[in-house]
């Protein structure tokens, strides 16, 4: 177990034992908005979940093994810091090690499927010196699940890894999603958040070596009595590295409640850093609710920037207005203005199935059919 | 040929202090085939004639009222004001984030005409339109008016006239902010979009230098909420001699 440094918003407590934990109340600054009622229990207790979830690894140029939770490579660099990251390697009955060699190009695509029990897992997604990766973390089905996907993206390496959640309506998901970047690495980290009844991300990166480059992106759409959370901490310890950090999210519906935590620590060695992190989400109907809190905590002056925005809006009317001034009907004008909303952060992504994924869902939940509507397809 | 009947129309927008009413009795017909100037001083409430027509929701109609061929344009929505044949270029054109502008042209098309254009014939009915008001081809993937510059704007709202041909046409300000080769593609547009004689224009402007370029037939001097005198291209020019100060008194003490 180690205790770091209290400051602001990093963790206080790494430790692989559930022992080490506590049972959060809800009073707690990191549980405040999580509903724990609806957690499934997953934060509830130490004891071992008793289901199993299936993990199904395809792809090209990867390795993949399983490994027992042992493993010097598991919990390594992702140790975890609360109950239910502690329960999720506890549970974890074997470890998934899923590695792209040095030097290779490689692409995986990881489902995980609920089969409506209460489970934990950890995977471990190593992409090693100089070599690149796409990896997709596909989750659908139902169930509780505690999560921890531990990320380590090598010297000169670079990784693409969109986490979504595409669970059905009544899932639990808690994951804890933590990446180190090693030196000139690159990451590319999107969560994609549309399904499930509660969905609570915790995506994490820091710096092993300067010249890493991570950028954050995210997407999330809840409708009536979902709730979505997001939170990203980007620890910066090391210096000449960089963040961006762009999360967008639409929410419509009675009871539908998104949160949005961005906490950027920049930590006393860590100069000429440069970091940015902005937060935009659409109020698509009354009665729905978005937070967002960013938070920037800068222990050096000696960075090239450091910057945030958060915005909470509703359907621009005079955009609504220009669109139908051109013929166009009102329910399809809101799609449009709805899938241009999240166009940047898709483009961003660059995963041409996740988008369209995206843009199913937006169009379905917000009741427009568009064959014969002269909406370009993607392949247009 | 369509007829856009104006009767006594009074409008109003809600202020702080209550509805404030800038519309007060606007009677105007435009047919197919015209082309009507309407001018008049800042304020003067020329801009919100133009928005009423096209439904905006900032503005409450509260007397009077609009027809195209009839058929009663105030109990239309916004959409339907566009599809029945209205059409409204405006004087600041709205951004639409992550919406490009060939996705928007092909869907506001396939809204207006009832059906989605083919694809081949589409993409080249579309170039043609943008190369007839000299606009990079590259616009097509931009972003509705992001980052557009002023010309760029007022070039992009003269495509959609052309493209969805309306029967009649509202010009808010197209000429300001243009400089004069600008101006002159954007008149050439518009003369373009007349050229069949069967389109009426009403054409809203502060200046008469677009008067140059677009022949106006009928010229409406509007001062506070109301035409105060009508005539042929002639009152133009009698406006850019002596500007508006005549009808500005003339109006504050009607």
């Amino acid at each position: 177990m180690t205790t770091t440094p209290a400051t602001d918003h990093a963790p206080r407590i790494s430790a692989r034992s559930v022992l080490d934990h506590c049972v959060p109340t809800g009073r707690e600054e990191e549980w405040r908005f999580a509903p724990l009622d609806r957690l499934a229990g997953l934060h509830a207790s130490g004891e071992l979940l008793p289901g199993t979830i299936d993990i199904l690894v395809s792809g090209d140029g990867v390795d993949s093994q399983e490994v027992p939770p042992s493993d010097p490579r598991v919990a390594s660099t992702l140790v975890p810091s609360d109950i239910v990251s502690a329960r999720a390697l506890a549970s974890a009955r074997q470890a998934h090690l899923v590695r792209i060699p040095r030097e290779t190009v490689g692409s995986a695509r990881i489902e995980i499927v609920g089969r409506g029990e209460q489970a934990g897992c950890h995977l471990v997604i190593e992409v090693a010196p100089f070599s690149s990766a796409t990896v997709i973390l596909d989750h659908s089905g139902s169930g509780a699940l505690a999560e921890n996907v531990e990320i380590r993206v090598g010297d000169s390496a670079s990784l693409t890894l969109v986490s979504v959640q595409g669970w059905d309506r009544d899932a639990v998901h808690v994951g804890r999603h933590d990446a180190v970047l090693g030196r000139d690495a690159r990451l590319v980290m999107g969560h994609v958040t549309l399904g499930g009844d509660v969905v609570r991300i915790s995506p994490t990166v820091s710096y092993a070596q300067p010249g890493g480059d991570a950028e954050l992106l995210g997407l999330f759409f809840a409708e009536s009595g979902q709730f979505q959370e997001h939170r990203v901490f980007v620890d910066h310890a090391i210096p000449n590295c960089r963040s961006s950090v762009l999360y967008k999210g639409a929410v419509q519906g009675s009871g539908a409640h998104t949160v949005w935590i961005g906490d950027v620590l920049v930590r006393s060695g860590a100069t000429g850093i440069d970091t940015y992190e902005v937060n935009r989400n659409l109020l698509l109907t009354d009665g729905a609710r978005a937070d967002s809190v960013p938070n920037l905590e800068l222990e050096t002056g000696e960075i090239v920037g450091a910057g945030h925005a958060s915005a909470i809006g509703r359907f621009d009317d005079e955009q609504l207005f220009y669109l139908r001034a051109r013929g166009i009907p009102e329910d399809l004008a809101r799609v449009l203005v709805v899938r241009g909303f999240f166009a940047d952060v898709l483009m961003r992504l660059g995963v041409p199935d996740v988008a369209s994924t995206v843009m199913a869902t937006v169009d379905s939940r917000l009741g427009v059919d568009l064959s014969g509507s002269g909406i370009e397809e993607d392949d247009d | 040929m369509s007829t856009l009947e104006i009767k006594d129309l009074h409008a109003s927008v809600e202020t702080e202090s209550g509805p404030r009413e800038i519309l007060r009795g606007v009677t105007l017909t435009v047919r197919g085939g015209e082309t009507h100037a309407v001018m008049g001083p800042n304020g003067s409430g020329k801009s919100t004639l133009a928005y009423v027509i096209a439904g905006h929701p900032k503005y409450a109609v509260i007397g009077g009222s609009i027809t195209l061929d009839g058929e009663d344009v105030l109990d239309m929505s916004v959409d339907e004001r566009a599809r029945a044949g209205l059409f409204l270029a405006m004087q600041y054109p709205v951004e639409v984030p992550g919406v490009s502008v060939s996705n928007f042209l092909r869907t506001s098309v396939t809204a207006v005409r009832g059906e989605a254009p083919k694809l081949r014939l589409w993409v080249k009915e579309m170039k043609g339109a943008m190369e007839a008001l000299s606009i990079d081809p590259s616009f097509a993937e931009r972003n509705v008016n992001e980052g557009f510059s002023g010309g760029e704007k007022k070039r992009h709202e003269i495509l959609q006239l052309e493209l969805l041909k309306p029967k009649i046409a509202v010009l808010d300000e197209t000429d300001s902010g243009l400089d004069v080769d600008a101006l002159k593609v954007v008149a050439e547009g518009v003369n373009r979009f007349q050229a069949d004689g069967t389109t009426g224009t009403l054409l809203i402007t502060h200046y008469t230098r677009i008067l140059r370029y677009i022949h106006p037939d009928f010229v409406h001097v509007f001062v506070d909420g109301r035409i105060v005198e009508s005539g042929g291209p002639e009152l133009a020019t009698q406006l850019e001699d002596e500007g508006y100060e005549r009808f500005i008194k003339s109006a504050a003490s009607a």
